[in-house]
């Protein structure tokens, strides 16, 4: 008998098509399956049913047996037998899923409590026990702590440790790492991996992430629109893709496996457009602004963007990244250093400047829809910043620059009376890269701008910009954590870490020689599409140090495997070397 | 924390400072004097009593000896019961007061948090329906009108319970005033509860509490009630000054001699002293009261604790 029958299972809701459309599949006793599909084809509702937590207008038809009983119509009461003890659930946003309002060893006790799987005097050391095992560090110290005292790895940390505390025959896990940044992602998997061994649970892994299953998982399936639409172990799919939607999707996977862009020529002799020097930002560290604190956000920054180049910008959260970019764009004031924009120089907040400088800059975030004003109409959205610059020009030929515009970015010219809201994420980044580039800059700072979209249509939104820039010569700054993005569109990668410069360095050097180990750590990180690599299994690197007391030194000196006396005594100075420059006592030295 | 709360308790004294100002000012202001009556007194007579009273001097003299008085606690004599300070009649009034004010307080945050918690897991029944519209009549009528209603209804017709307080030494003397003075905010707090609970119940930490299989019982009380509470603790400070204010016309209908049947007869006999007592008293208790529930607030929303 397998552990877990799903047969025919569909799901629909009133006034919508079916998200899940008769899907079967099993799990057997301690296996691994992997689930995988874009956003909107059914994963979650499948983990969702399997749980019985669906929302209470879902209509529910077909089977969910568990250990040869059926699951679903049952009541809460007979559910609440199965959850915890037989099985348990990881989120994808360790924020959200945690209670923020009570400790997390009152969480956990809880769990044990209310399954009789402790009594009152054992709740406190069962639940140490459990987050020790899940690598919390200081454990008596978050076991009083809220969760957001906590950083998200360590969250997520938290939450597998309340799903495995029943000791459940399976685990689901619905997008575990997807909020969390490379390095934690892959802590986060071996943790998994680690664990489920140790439990010997099965694993329902439900992700968009190819990388994932392809080192986790000894099965898979994969979902489009609700239905099934391959099947098989994982190396065969991987080897021999049947369906064309995953043939499609392995392609995407395996794109950035080729260095796309190493065959260009770099446009990096050119005179800069930008050219950034010693710059350092801070700001004000929330909720300290009485006693002035001042969060160094990024330190002694150099850099140089060429027309028509792509920069890209790296680093975990909290590595000043974003903090950058908010300099350049004037939203961030500069403590000291300089920025010359154009041979002019860029100082001063935005509003401060020059038109034609601020003009120059425009920028595209991560969330699409929550960037666009949702009470414009797409064409007002478009021509706003030129209702700002160039208001008569506007006026006369509103029409024709909206539909150049919408030609411009492959939107149709139906869409200019739509709303944000009616816009697929897609779509709605389309509209904000038409709305950047009316004013024709000579920069365009991408914020995590695919970093919400799924697989095909990050690719097209890719596309898109790398034709832009062909055309117009653009320069593009790249900031992402996701280095195989990375890998596709930049010319060169600039490596942050706790507000300083690691390494800069032309992408396929990086890419193929890293000098500073905390590249190298990033590129470990990073899962592999391919099962037949297996898992390179990354030095387990830890939490970030808190930018407010970073260490000394070279910042990354605690979590260097490579680190030697003096990197705690001496800040590393920048070394140019053939491709690459990078800020590390070893880097001449070291083969990584 | 610590420094919030003694930063709010700082922000505190200019506010009591400006109502004692402002009372002061309006309780001047106001027509006729507390010694006027129908037969007009011998011009020397008058001039003694307004020099008893410190009338004569300037009204920023008078202030600044006022002022004095209350830092010590005493705020003067009565201009109508002769024999006592306003002091001491608002200490004797203030047990029954009390009383009355914090069962009813109780009460509606008790009865108040349990039915709008049961009409949010009941979402939509006909239970929800029913308590809901029940508690939109409670909001809407006033406690003067409760009031009577409820000894017309419960003391004369049925003569189940005293209609005032006079004369009767029974238990259930503070029943009726109690109910009338709770019911508009025990409608209110269910209505905030059942609002809160039914967002709360949504997130997605409930659906990780379920998902961890907890019964509803141990869901609600560790993992929704605290969040819950929170916007219905802060409507505590609006609702002490309701029940204050709904308190002194309680009070008087139920003929109970506390504070706010006190402020009725001030202000009737031009007993500017007690008024102006009652005002102050009143407004630093609910300033006090406010206080106490920011300081609550942080401890319910560790989020702000840690600020
Ligand atoms: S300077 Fe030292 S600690 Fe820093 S990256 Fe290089 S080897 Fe590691």
């Amino acid at each position: 008998m397998s552990l877990l029958e799903i047969s025919g299972l569909s799901i629909s809701y009133p006034g919508s098509a079916a998200v899940l459309d008769r899907l079967s599949f099993v799990i057997e006793k301690g296996e691994s399956l992997g689930l995988v599909g874009e956003s909107g084809s059914g994963k979650t509702q499948t983990a969702l049913a399997i749980m019985g937590l669906l929302p209470t207008n879902a209509r529910v038809a077909g089977g969910v047996v568990f250990d040869g009983t059926e699951l679903l119509g049952q009541p809460e009461r007979m559910l609440n037998l199965y959850r915890t003890r037989r099985m348990g659930i990881v989120f994808q946003d360790p924020m959200s899923a945690l209670n923020p309002y009570v400790r997390i060893g009152a969480q956990l006790n809880r769990i044990l409590l209310e399954h009789g799987l402790a009594s009152d005097d054992e709740a406190d050391s069962r639940s140490l026990e459990m987050l020790r095992l899940v690598g919390l560090p200081d454990v008596e110290r978050q076991f009083r702590s809220y969760p957001h005292q906590l950083s998200g790895g360590m969250r997520q940390r938290v939450m597998i440790a309340a799903a495995l505390i029943g000791k459940p025959d399976l685990l689901i896990a619905d997008e575990p790492t997807t909020a969390l940044d490379v390095t934690v992602q892959a802590q986060i998997l071996g943790l998994l991996r680690g664990l489920r061994h140790e439990f010997n649970t099965a694993l329902l892994l439900i992700t968009h992430d190819l990388g994932v299953v392809a080192g986790n998982c000894e099965r898979m399936i994969v979902l489009k629109d609700g239905k099934l639409i391959e099947e098989g172990m994982t190396p065969q799919i991987f080897a021999e893709p049947v369906h064309p939607v995953t043939r499609a999707m392995l392609a995407a996977a395996r794109r950035s496996d080729f260095l796309a862009r190493s065959h260009e020529r770099t446009p990096k002799d050119q005179t800069p457009v930008l050219e950034i020097e010693g710059l350092a930002v801070s700001y004000a560290v929330p909720g300290e602004r009485r006693s002035r604190k001042r969060l160094p956000a990024v330190q002694q920054l150099t850099m140089t963007i060429a027309p028509g180049e792509t920069v890209a910008l790296v680093g975990e959260s909290g590595s000043g990244k974003t903090s950058l970019a908010r300099a350049i764009v004037g939203l961030l004031p500069v403590q000291s250093g300089s920025m010359v924009l154009l041979g002019k120089p860029l100082t001063g907040r935005v509003e401060s400047r020059p038109n034609a400088l601020r003009r120059a800059v425009q920028m595209v975030f991560q969330d699409p829809v929550g960037s666009l004003n949702p009470a414009m109409r797409v064409d007002d959205i478009i021509t706003e910043p030129l209702t700002v610059h160039e208001p008569d020009k506007i006026k006369a030929n509103k029409d024709e620059v909206v539909a150049a515009m919408l030609r411009r970015v492959g939107l149709d010219d139906a869409l200019k009376k739509r709303f944000p809201h009616e816009l697929s994420g897609g779509q709605a980044q389309r509209v904000a890269i038409a709305r950047a580039l009316v004013l024709k800059p000579k920069i365009l700072i991408c914020d995590e701008a695919v970093a919400a979209l799924d697989g095909s249509i990050r690719q097209d939104i890719l596309e898109l910009l790398r034709a832009e820039q062909q055309q117009s010569g653009l320069s593009l700054l790249f900031i992402t954590h996701d280095l195989t993005t990375v890998r596709q569109i930049s010319h060169r990668v600039l490596v942050m870490y706790l507000g300083r410069l690691c390494e800069l360095a032309d992408t396929e050097s990086l890419f193929m020689r890293p000098k500073h180990p905390y590249t190298k750590a990033l590129l470990d990180a990073v899962p592999i599409a391919d099962p037949a690599i297996g898992i390179i299994v990354a030095s387990d690197l830890g939490e970030a140090p808190s930018m407010l007391q970073p260490p000394s030194g070279c910042a990354f000196h605690p979590r260097c495997p490579y680190s030697i006396s003096r990197c705690s005594e001496e800040l590393p100075e920048l070394q140019d070397f053939k491709k690459s420059s990078a800020a590390c006592h070893r880097a001449a030295e070291l083969a990584l | 924390m610590l420094r919030f709360a003694l930063l709010r308790l700082l922000w505190a004294i200019p506010t009591l400072l400006l109502v004692i100002v402002l009372a002061f000012l309006m309780v001047h202001a106001a027509p006729g004097g507390p010694f006027d009556a129908e037969r007009a007194l011998p011009p020397e007579i008058e001039a003694n009593i307004a020099r008893a009273y410190h009338l004569d001097e300037a009204l920023p003299q008078q202030f600044a000896r006022y002022l004095g008085g209350v830092l010590r606690g005493d705020f003067g004599p009565s201009y109508r019961y002769r024999d006592y300070s306003v002091s001491e009649l608002i200490g004797n009034a203030i047990p029954v007061s009390m009383k009355l004010g914090a069962l009813a307080m109780a009460l509606a945050v008790l009865v108040g948090i349990s039915l709008g918690t049961l009409a949010a897991l009941r979402q939509n029944s006909a239970l929800d329906r029913l308590m809901m519209g029940l508690a939109m009549t409670g909001i809407s009528i006033p406690v003067f009108v409760i009031a009577p209603l409820f000894i017309l209804f419960f003391a004369v017709k049925l003569q189940w319970l005293p209609a005032s307080w006079s004369g009767s030494t029974s238990a259930w003397r503070l029943l009726l005033p109690v109910v009338a003075l709770a019911l508009p905010q025990i409608a209110y707090i269910a209505r905030l509860t059942r609002a809160s609970m039914i967002e709360v119940l949504g997130s997605d930490f409930i659906r990780t509490a379920r998902a961890q299989g907890l019964g509803t019982a141990a869901i609600i009380r560790y993992h929704a009630m605290k969040p819950a509470m929170l916007p219905v603790l802060s409507y505590m400070g609006p609702a002490i000054a309701a029940i204050l204010t709904g308190s002194v016309v309680v009070e008087e209908i139920f003929g109970i001699p506390g504070v706010g049947q006190f402020f009725v007869r001030g202000a009737l006999n031009r007993d500017y002293t007690l008024v102006l007592g009652i005002v102050i008293f009143y407004a630093a208790l609910v300033i006090l009261l406010n206080l106490i529930v920011d300081v609550l607030y942080g401890f319910l929303d560790p989020r702000i604790r840690h600020r």
